[in-house]
């Protein structure tokens, strides 16, 4: 963030209060009351999953006390759902895609940036056409195809097609990074007897900020997805928390407890893992969309 | 350029190579695993399901039918309203987004760039929150606190004087799309602030400075100086926007269900799609019309984009910075 304070307020930013350093007070005031916009409904919910259903309708705006805590939500949830079930399920094709994304595309991008070989640009260009079409237009012969291989309601479906899904935009920012490794480097390795191979595995991770901004950037689309699962992979065995907590709440929909408890228990996992990663999220997401 | 020796550089020397040799094993290994998996379950199903909308079907088979599906979608009593008036709501959704969502995230993205400003990585942060959750997620938190019974949205309102304007607006045939276009432009409106953030960033101090000893104002500075210099950002915005707006089956599906009501007021093409080809109720799922709903999303899709490539980007001025 060299250039972080190039663009400054209109000239009517009083320069006293910059001086003391906490910048225009004009700014502050917009930016501190959209947060409120943006965070208040999270926090709304987030704080009722803890109360009694009393307590829920009488006093929704204010935290949980001793009189109004109360965990009969989670008790419900735990009891009557399969979240446990389902957050594995999540996890496990989120997971597996995002390594296979991460690898196979850093992989693509290594050979786009490194050699110059027949049918590089249209290999270039070709990967690049997904970035841009919803696969989901696909869905009537992804269906067909996914039966026709057996996998119908299996984890590998949602995995192969999540992994279509990122690569695309995996190979164009992972190019750009590594065509700023320095060839030099990777010339000396060469002469040094190095393989093509551990050249590779010399030069991802150098652009370790590169793949961490990709797998974030990857992850959330296919963690928050609702249509591949309900489609491809609906069955109990193998629902996802995104379908999980969408037919869940659907079911309770007049159990506030439970109600609240689920939407809580479905967005804990994303925002602790965003409030970890948030730097490189929106370093990939600028990085994607500007270059 | 000379790499002489080791075994892994045979063949495989970077840039300037001759192409008259045969294509290096190494480079294969590189690219066959992913462009594999992208072709099959990415490419090969979008030619496909435009083959799928070209076929009926027959007795146990399909018959081919030219663009009949198509003529059928866009005239048929059965298909040609449910067809337009997700077009139309598509439109709406995409209308709400770049007249809400894209000026207030430029505003935000204003005043987060503003120089020595305090605390702009928290700011950031927070503000970009909701987009990482999900649609379903965000649907039911505003389908909760929207929802009469909790109450939740109209004592807001009420704190701010407008008690009186609140009406369960979810369940409100005319209302509900914008409602609904409203909800998704909360979750998504830290993408067009971060986009014009980085723009501006990328804008030298020495512009803003020369206007200001121009003596001009604040307000002039944006939109003579700054404004043509994130132009471009502009047109990305919008055509993210657009495309995004095809993908917004999950919001409405959640709350309003597949058959998108009050009675179809909030259908558009992704609701469409999911009820033509996989059936809903006592409706039987027809592939090849799906296919059909889906060619024509495609058909809109690059429309979209083919403007923006041909139009916007050869018409809007890109300044060196």
């Amino acid at each position: 963030m060299a250039r972080a304070d190039v663009w400054r307020e209109p000239l009517r930013a009083p320069a006293a209060v910059t001086k003391e350093g906490w910048g225009p007070p004009g700014a502050h005031l917009v930016l501190g009351a959209y947060v409120l916009v943006a965070i208040f409904p999270v926090v709304l919910i987030v704080m009722n999953s803890f109360k009694s259903r009393a307590a829920i309708f009488g006093e929704a705006y204010t935290p949980p006390r001793p009189g109004t805590f109360d965990l009969i939500g989670y008790e419900t949830v735990f009891t009557r759902g399969h979240f446990e079930r389902y957050f594995s399920n999540s996890v496990a094709v989120t997971g597996t895609a995002i390594i296979l994304i991460v690898l196979l595309g850093a992989a693509v991008a290594f050979a786009l940036s490194q050699y110059r070989f027949r049918g590089n640009t249209s290999l270039a260009l070709y990967m690049a056409v997904g970035i841009m079409i919803p696969i989901r237009l696909g869905t009537v012969s992804i269906l067909n195809l996914s039966s026709a291989l057996g996998l119908a309601n299996t984890l590998w479906s949602l995995v192969l097609v999540y992994t279509a899904q990122g690569l695309p935009l995996a190979v164009f920012i992972l190019q750009l990074f590594m065509r700023q490794v320095p060839r030099d480097l990777l010339d000396a390795a060469r002469i040094d007897g190095m393989s093509e191979y551990r050249i590779f595995g010399l030069v991802l991770p150098l652009v370790r900020p590169a793949v961490a901004s990709v797998a974030v950037l990857t992850m959330i689309p296919i963690w928050n997805d609702l249509w591949f699962p309900l489609i491809l992979a609906p069955g109990e065995a193998t629902k996802t928390v995104t379908l999980g907590a969408q037919m869940f709440v659907g079911q309770f929909i007049s159990d506030w407890n439970a109600l609240l408890a689920a939407l809580t228990l479905a967005m804990l996992p994303v925002l602790a893992l965003y409030v970890v990663l948030s730097r490189q999220l929106i370093r990939g997401l600028t990085a994607g969309a500007l270059k | 350029m000379e790499a002489t020796g080791g075994r892994g550089a045979t063949g495989s020397l970077p840039h300037r190579m001759g192409t008259r040799r045969p294509f290096p094993a190494h480079i294969l290994v590189f690219i066959a695993p992913a462009v594999a998996i992208y072709t099959v379950f990415m490419v090969f199903p979008l030619f496909d399901s435009l083959r799928l909308s070209l076929y009926a079907p027959q007795g146990g088979g399909s018959v081919f039918t030219g663009l009949g599906n198509y003529v059928r979608l866009l005239t048929d009593p059965l298909y040609a309203p449910r067809f337009w008036g997700a077009v139309r709501h598509n439109l709406v959704f995409f209308a709400v987004h770049m007249l809400v969502q894209n000026p207030i995230g430029l505003v935000l993205a204003v005043a987060l760039s503003s120089r020595r400003l305090r605390g702009r990585t928290v700011y950031r942060t927070l503000l970009f929150m909701p987009t990482v959750l999900s649609f379903v997620i965000v649907g039911f938190i505003w389908q909760l606190i929207l929802s009469p019974l909790w109450g939740v949205g109209e004592a807001m309102m009420r704190m701010a004087g407008l008690g009186g304007y609140f009406r369960p607006w979810l369940g409100m045939e005319g209302p509900a799309l914008v409602a609904l276009s409203l909800i998704s432009v909360w979750q998504f409106v830290g993408v067009p602030m971060l986009l014009f953030h980085a723009a501006l960033l990328a804008i030298p101090d020495e512009f803003i400075e020369a206007a200001r000893v121009d003596g001009a104002s604040g307000w002039m500075t944006f939109w003579r100086i700054v404004f043509p210099l994130i132009l471009p950002t502009v047109g990305v915005v919008a055509i993210l926007t657009y495309v995004g707006n095809f993908n917004a089956f999950d919001l409405i599906y959640t709350v309003q269900g597949a058959l998108a009501g009050p009675n179809f007021s909030t259908d558009i093409l992704g609701t469409l799609f999911y009820r033509t080809f996989f059936g809903f109720q006592l409706q039987l799922g027809n592939p090849t019309m799906g296919a059909t709903i889906s060619g024509a999303m495609f058909a809109l899709i690059m429309a979209g984009v083919l403007l923006y490539v041909f139009v916007w980007q050869r018409r809007v001025q890109v300044y060196e910075l």
